[in-house]
């Protein structure tokens, strides 16, 4: 599958000890667990969830009709469960993958990190534990509650997730601190820039990345200009309704309602979803352009897992747009689009893997 | 390092870190008690129609509309910041291959920085004054100079390939 040789030049700036090294494998770790436990969560756990939802409300409007108010507190303390359970997993997955993000970004930028070699590699291990605690503790939230906790409202899983997102604010201030080193002229930079590369893989990863992002964007803008402030002031409407109805003991208006309110909830995730994802898929491929040169895999390899990544990228989005319209055959195909980044992602993880692997020993045998 | 990569890059991790500390300033002192409240009041209204007191209960879904308006935006404006920080950082590694003279690229840069300033600021102070007509406007025009400055960097980037 591979078979060139490591380019001499690049070898200072991916050391065994570099906080480069650190990085490029932390975030790539992050970013594909994070793509794994939400694809994990997309096929198990969301549609699960979303029917659940609205059983609760069907229920809470039965207990309406009964002027029954025990029974309609019981369902919202049970409703705020399912929503809790939901929110902490989407947040989860939402801030291992940004984590990871950040870490490849840091990656990129410690050329221009004017500090020393220790000094580096201990803010990028301080970044990498935060980025990994943060998803831990968001998703423990729902589980450990308020168990144990000194705060009356704020439990142990968000006292780690908070601790974690100060830990990456401090290792961030750091590399800003270097960067406005090396601005200011003070200390040099230790490790030398990355390699440039002027392969396919680069240039398509650059391109389709920019395209990405930039289709993302207008699609948020068309949502937030067309859509936004219409289903703010439906969810409303339907509410009242649902309210309405179920007082006046009309129980199938009240299920009507509830439908209504799901397929509401339903638009509003979807294109929340396709709007994030292309741009966060597109962002990735940008950052996967520069670690091209790492990736120790023949040229045809880069070729195939980089036209993978590109076509699960745009296929994940558009097909999560199409749930509306074909249900759960089209989110089956956007799981497939969301596999196939991983699995691209992946394999580049493995070649950058097997890049450094072959460095070390050559450094081996040359010592 | 050049001018118009130096603006992307500090912009960018200024920015990163403006949306952190509020997203963690946010967490801490604002959402626990954010979500309680929407939680609270639609639990309520369901609650005060069980009553038989309806009212009450439209009032209820109301408050909870008002506050979930808010908490959209509040969490929006974390998101979006970061998220534009990151990909201003992106766009700053790889500026040199945006195929367009220094001034040009020195102007594209710009308006990355200010329409990513923009975009979130406009969004955050819709939850201030509600309806104003300047809060969208900021959003809007924030959100405007993104794309141009993104179409720009993509027609500089086929530039350079071609």
């Amino acid at each position: 599958m591979a078979s060139r040789a490591i380019p001499s030049a690049a070898v200072p700036s991916f050391g065994p000890k570099s906080a480069r090294r650190l990085l490029v494998f932390g975030g790539l770790a992050l970013v594909a667990a994070g793509m794994l436990f939400g694809d994990i969560f997309a096929v198990f756990v969301l549609h699960q969830n979303a029917r659940l939802q609205g059983e609760a409300l069907i229920a809470a409007t039965r207990a309406v009709a009964a002027r029954n108010p025990t029974a309609v507190k019981d369902i919202f303390e049970h409703l705020g469960g399912t929503l809790e359970d939901r929110g902490t997993k989407v947040d989860a997955h939402v801030h291992m993958i940004d984590a990871g993000y950040l870490a490849l970004l840091l990656a990129l930028l410690q050329p221009f990190v004017a500090l020393s070699t220790s000094r580096k590699k201990f803010l990028a291990t301080l970044f990498i534990a935060g980025g990994l605690l943060l998803p831990i503790g968001i998703f423990l939230i729902h589980y450990v509650g308020v168990a144990y906790s000194p705060f009356p409202v704020i439990g142990w899983g968000s006292i780690v997730a908070d601790s974690a997102g100060a830990l990456l604010i401090i290792a961030l201030l750091g590399e800003a601190w270097g960067l406005w080193n090396y601005a200011c002229g003070r200390g040099s930079a230790a490790e030398t820039n990355f390699p440039q590369e002027d392969s396919w893989s680069r240039r398509s990863l650059l391109s389709g990345g920019t395209v990405l992002v930039l289709l993302g964007f207008l699609h948020g803008a068309w949502y937030a200009a067309a859509d936004l402030y219409r289903q703010e002031a439906q969810e409303a409407t339907i509410l009242h309704a649902m309210v309405d109805d179920a007082a006046a003991k009309n129980l199938p208006g009240a299920a009507n309602e509830v439908m209504n309110l799901d397929n509401l909830s339903g638009e509003k995730a979807v294109n929340i979803a396709a709007h994030s994802h292309i741009i966060e898929f597109g962002v990735l491929a940008i950052l996967l352009s520069f670690i091209q040169p790492y990736v120790f895999l023949s040229e045809d390899w880069k070729r195939r897992w980089v036209k993978l990544l590109l076509a699960g990228s745009l296929i994940l989005p558009l097909f999560v747009l199409l749930e509306l319209k074909f249900g759960l055959v089209a989110g089956g195909i956007a799981d497939l689009g969301g596999l196939m980044v991983i699995i691209a992602l992946i394999a580049m993880l493995v070649g950058v893997l097997r890049y450094s692997g072959s460095m070390d020993a050559s450094l081996g045998d040359g010592r | 390092m050049n001018g118009p990569r130096k603006l992307l890059i500090f912009g960018g991790v200024a920015l990163a870190t403006v949306g952190m500390l509020y997203g963690l300033y946010y967490a801490v002192f604002v959402e626990h008690q954010t979500l309680g409240s929407m939680g609270g009041s639609l639990a309520g209204s369901f609650v005060h129609a069980a009553e038989g007191r309806l009212p009450e209960a439209h009032g209820a879904i109301d408050t909870y509309a008002a506050v979930k308006y808010n908490y959209v935006r509040q969490v929006d404006v974390h998101s979006h910041w970061i998220g534009l920080a990151m990909l201003m950082i992106v766009m700053g590694a790889a500026f040199d291959g945006v195929g367009f003279s220094e001034r040009v690229r020195f102007w594209i840069a710009i308006a990355f920085l200010t329409g990513s300033v923009g975009f979130p600021l406009g969004v955050i102070l819709q939850t201030v004054n509600r309806g104003s007509v300047f809060p969208s406007a900021l959003a809007i025009a924030g959100s405007a100079l993104v794309i141009l400055a993104l179409s720009a960097a993509a027609v500089g980037f086929a530039r350079q390939s071609a």
